[in-house]
């Protein structure tokens, strides 16, 4: 049976080999796409069959760390990307740097809001309704207001970057409000969050430390899926934002030549 | 830590092997998906997100393809 199914497995690559060979050269050049593929693969596969610690409260909803918190990690990584761009493109405004900031920085929102919708639905089973919290509370949380000012600001270059007619000044301004943007990200979502009382973890007052960061803080078990599942998720953002980015690029190519 | 969790992967293992049933009977402690595992159910869910995942992904896969194309015309 087992024989069979190699005989089986070994025609069909004798046939399709050709075919195979031609595709390694493709292959070759996007290999984290296909890392990021594979890791998210895994991400579901051990996100949700792996063991977890048994926490009240959170009981099967701390698999969350695999998807909302991954989010927010993209967000960063892909804005961090994003500035720096902006600053590539202001030291020598070569016109392609400003188009790989702005969808850098889409992409970063994006994963930013869904980040938000998904931490809107895990609140609404454990803070809410189980701790005792009210949605009062909630909504006083700090990380929630600063996370929705840092996407109010990535919100702002949007419209700003909309309101020029002109665009070498659309892009001159834009890549200096991006690098201001970027640098509200710090004491909006990592600083003030841990400055005050918080329900994320990390805050003073619960004694759960740096989240996700900490050696003390995460689970060995779930560290081995976080981790791969912060940077599948974060392949997959920033393959969205090159064919994004590539497609504008056909767009602008006479304007990108003469730059 | 690398022990531990190679550790940690075994008992994984040890568990699918033996069977859910006798964690499933311990009532104390949290509340998990004890049932779902044991009925096996929750690997249903498993091959719902991963299909999605793989679709998902082909379906990138096809605009990188055709960008590709655009890119080598000129």
């Amino acid at each position: 049976m087992t024989f069979n199914y190699f005989c089986l497995l070994g025609a069909v690559y004798h046939n399709f080999a050709p075919l195979l060979k031609s595709r390694l050269a493709a292959v070759n050049k996007s290999w984290w796409k296909i890392l990021s593929f594979l890791l998210l693969v895994y991400t579901i596969v051990a996100g949700f069959l792996w063991e977890v610690p048994r926490l009240d409260i959170l009981n099967e909803t701390i698999r969350n760390l695999y998807f909302h918190v991954c989010m927010w990690f993209g967000m960063m990584i892909l804005y961090g990307i994003s500035f720096a761009y902006s600053i590539r493109y202001l030291r020598g405004f070569n016109y392609k740097y400003d188009i790989y900031a702005t969808h850098f920085a889409s992409l970063g929102s994006l994963f930013g809001v869904l980040g938000y919708i998904t931490g809107a639905i895990w609140v609404s089973v454990t803070w809410v309704t189980q701790s005792g919290q009210s949605l009062g509370t909630v909504l006083k949380e700090p990380k929630l207001i600063g996370a929705a000012i840092a996407l109010l600001i990535y919100g702002a270059y949007f419209v700003l970057r909309g309101s020029f007619t002109d665009m070498d000044k659309k892009a001159r301004v834009s890549a200096v409000y991006n690098i201001f943007a970027f640098v509200m990200l710090f004491p909006s979502i990592w600083i003030i969050p841990r400055l005050v009382g918080s329900l994320h973890p990390g805050s003073p007052g619960s004694d759960s430390g740096n989240p996700a960061l900490d050696q003390n803080d995460l689970d060995a078990g779930m560290r081995m899926v976080f981790y791969p599942a912060v940077i599948g998720w974060t392949l997959l953002g920033i393959w969205l934002a090159t064919l994004r980015i590539r497609l504008q690029l056909i767009r602008d190519k006479s304007i990108t030549h003469e730059a | 830590m690398k022990l531990k969790s190679i550790n940690h992967f075994f008992a994984f293992v040890l568990a699918m092997f033996i069977g859910n049933s006798a964690m499933a009977q311990s009532a104390q402690g949290p509340e998990m998906a004890d049932l779902m595992r044991s009925n096996g159910k929750i690997y249903i869910v498993v091959a719902v997100c991963l299909t999605i995942l793989i679709g998902l992904f082909l379906y990138a896969w096809t605009i990188d393809r055709k960008i590709s194309r655009l890119e080598k015309e000129k």
